[in-house]
């Protein structure tokens, strides 16, 4: 089959590979239908992400069609239309039980990030080996292993384009905002207006957000704030003094909740951005910590500040003082696909939302490199690159 | 803090950043700290001060931030493996928590010869009688070392004991102990692993082949334990597709 391969920073190459074959019981194999390229696959491609061997498939956010079983599958039948959690999880461990399943015990076959992070997490499709190696879905076909608890059966009145996206965009900006603990009258301020970012923002409306402001600095981006993302205000971050800006907005209290839907490659002008720039590219620090930096200063005493976008490593010079003083709760994490798809896919069938407004450009496997490309510079007005395999 | 290294490290700093790295770092340093001289705010001191460490990077090829992370570019090899020294005789203790029954994970470490799809190290366990067992490890370049063990504890459900037989090429005991975790998290089980390799080169050599990382391959082992036990199976990627050829 074909199959876009990482064979090194900003290198992307599409192999000949052999098909993929059912390797555990629990296993599916899966045609891929849609694919497409996340924030998340950035930092693979800028390699800030270490264990990612040349050679490696990537890709994580897919739906597709069941074409093979293993013998302990129960729920899934060949011929399904499936649409896949990009993180696994076994369904069994404790952490599953709990549905944090992004945690999972025994779905990351590397120990390697015990070393790292004291405690090994769950695999990620197409994430690097620290996070299992398993190949990822920008492919023609995809083996899902625990295919049972991670891939759900679509609603067959739903699209392909309406439903990729409750593989990891939706539930990420989802998760985020449950993290902000929402309660009537609160103000969100989401950091990112990508795809994570404006699903955070829609799901703040549906968990009762009173209003929500974004932060970014592509126009298109803050266009999209507003009218998908339903955001009531919008703040060109290297234009306005977002701080300032947002006491303004919230009659000086600040916002109840902070979501940063940006991650380890936050981009920021001036000695600040480039003092970080330099850091990380030469692996003294390994994220780029200016939108946490901003987000704990900004956020109201006592409020919350949810992190969904990806840090891996160490960062450097984040006000712990303030964090502390101000009583603020901190809640990040890898999403919990599993525990949140069935109510996802139940929310875009009701019509609450139409996930599908993401999609800015679609293109063949063959094209994978141009797409990376423009996702990376966000050339084009691109949001989101759709492989169709 | 971490990240102030003030280059005052005498006691170990080998080399961990590669040769490219260290010609950016040396420029990279350099134009942090004209940068730093020229804006006068809050972020002058601290750019300068991470110039002076990229140029310490870039002259000494030392980062401390990757010995932190366990990460060294100057050597193409996965970040983890920092041998065990070699000293005398392995002693390893290492713990799991493992959801499903007491009886069950007693049952499965009992039957001796279920050990090898476990622990990846062992070729096979051959049970000769209620006490006795046949084991043969893997070593690098083909080779097995093996010995007979006898259990000389066993308490069903909670503990099993075993100690290699006299005379045995590679001297070792082990031992398992169950027991269940505050409010039905699950069982504890605890593994106890010592090696004593004889005396001499023979046996330097034997003690390497036989358990490069034995802290490692009984973690491992108990990942790969706990796998069985809870989902069935042993998770893996290989055998999987790449577009390594
Ligand atoms: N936690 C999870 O499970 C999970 C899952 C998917 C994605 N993510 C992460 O979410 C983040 C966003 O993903 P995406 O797909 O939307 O990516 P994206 O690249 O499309 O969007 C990121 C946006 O952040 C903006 N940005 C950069 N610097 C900023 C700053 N200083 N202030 C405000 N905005 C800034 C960019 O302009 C861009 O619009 C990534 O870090 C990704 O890794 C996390
Ligand atoms: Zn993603
Ligand atoms: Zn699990």
């Amino acid at each position: 089959m074909r199959a876009v391969t990482w064979q090194g920073p900003n290198k992307v190459t599409v192999e000949n590979v052999p098909d993929p074959t059912l390797l555990n019981q629990h296993d599916a194999i899966i045609k891929v239908r849609l694919t497409s390229i996340c924030g998340s696959d950035l930092h693979l491609y800028d390699g800030f992400v270490p264990s990612m061997l040349p050679g490696d498939i990537i890709g994580h956010e897919f739906m597709g069609e069941v074409v093979a079983i293993g013998k302990s599958v129960r729920k899934l039948k060949i011929g399904d239309r499936v649409v896949v959690s990009s993180i696994i999880g076994c369904g069994k461990c404790w952490f599953c039980e709990q549905a944090l399943w992004s945690l999972c015990d025994n779905s990351n076959p590397n120990n390697g990030l015990e070393a790292m992070y004291g405690y090994t997490t769950s695999g990620i499709f197409g994430y690097s080996h620290l996070f299992g190696g398993y190949a990822g879905s920008h492919a023609e076909y995809i083996r899902v292993p625990f295919a049972d608890q991670v891939a759900f059966v679509v609603p067959e009145n739903l699209s392909d384009e309406q439903t990729l996206f409750v593989s990891d965009a939706f539930p990420t900006g989802y998760q985020a905002a449950l993290f902000c603990d929402i309660h009537p009258g609160d103000t969100v301020a989401v950091w990112g207006a990508g795809a994570v970012g404006l699903f955070a923002m829609r799901s703040a409306y549906m968990l009762g957000a009173e209003k929500v402001i974004a932060i970014d600095r592509f126009p298109e981006r803050l266009e999209h704030a507003r009218v998908n993302g339903h955001a009531v205000a919008t703040l060109d971050y290297t234009e306005t003094d977002v701080i300032d800006a947002l006491k303004e907005l919230t009659g000086g209290r600040g916002p109840d909740s902070c979501i940063d839907a940006v991650g380890m490659e936050a981009h920021a002008g001036g000695l600040p951005g480039m003092y970080d720039k330099v850091k990380q590219s030469m692996r003294v620090e390994t994220d780029r910590p200016h939108v946490l930096r901003q987000a704990i200063q900004a956020c109201r005493k006592g409020g919350t500040f949810s992190i969904i976008g990806v840090y891996a490593g160490l960062v450097d010079k984040l006000n712990m003082g303030a964090a502390f003083n101000k009583g603020l709760t901190f809640r990040m994490g890898q999403m919990h696909g599993p525990s949140l798809i069935p109510d996802l896919l139940g929310r875009v069938e009701r019509g609450e939302i139409d996930p599908s407004f993401a999609i800015t450009h679609r293109m063949s496997l063959e094209q994978a490199s141009e797409g990376y490309e423009t996702f990376k510079h966000k050339n084009e007005q691109c949001l989101r690159v759709v492989f169709q395999p | 803090m971490i990240n102030e290294f003030n280059g005052t490290s005498s006691n170990s700093s080998p080399v961990n950043v590669g040769p490219d790295e260290r010609t950016i770092s040396l420029v990279a340093g350099v134009v942090l700290i004209l940068l730093g001289l020229a804006k006068r705010n809050l972020w002058s001191l601290p750019a300068i001060a991470l110039g002076t460490k990229m140029l310490y990077r870039g002259a000494t090829g030392h980062s401390p931030i990757y010995s932190l992370l366990k990460l060294n570019t100057a050597v193409s090899t996965h970040p983890e493996a920092v041998s065990v020294p070699h000293q005398q005789g392995v002693h390893v203790v290492k713990a799991i928590t493992i959801q499903r029954s007491i009886e069950d994970l007693y049952q499965y470490w009992r039957n001796l010869e279920n050990l090898p799809h476990i622990m990846g190290h062992l070729e096979s366990v051959k049970v000769i009688d209620v006490q006795r067992s046949h084991w043969v490890a893997k070593a690098p370049a083909g080779l097995s070392v093996e010995w007979d063990a006898e259990i000389v504890n066993d308490i069903p459900n909670e503990v099993i004991a075993w100690r290699s037989v006299e005379n045995a090429q590679i001297a070792n005991a082990g031992s398992v102990r169950f027991k269940p975790a505050p409010n039905n998290r699950g069982v504890e089980v605890k593994v106890t692993l010592e090696y004593v390799p004889p005396a001499g080169n023979i046996g330097v050599a034997i003690a390497k082949l036989f358990g490069e990382e034995p802290a490692q391959q009984t973690a491992d082992g108990l990942r790969r334990f706990k796998q069985v036990m809870e989902v069935g199976e042993v998770t893996t990627i290989e055998g999987q597709s790449s577009g390594r050829k």
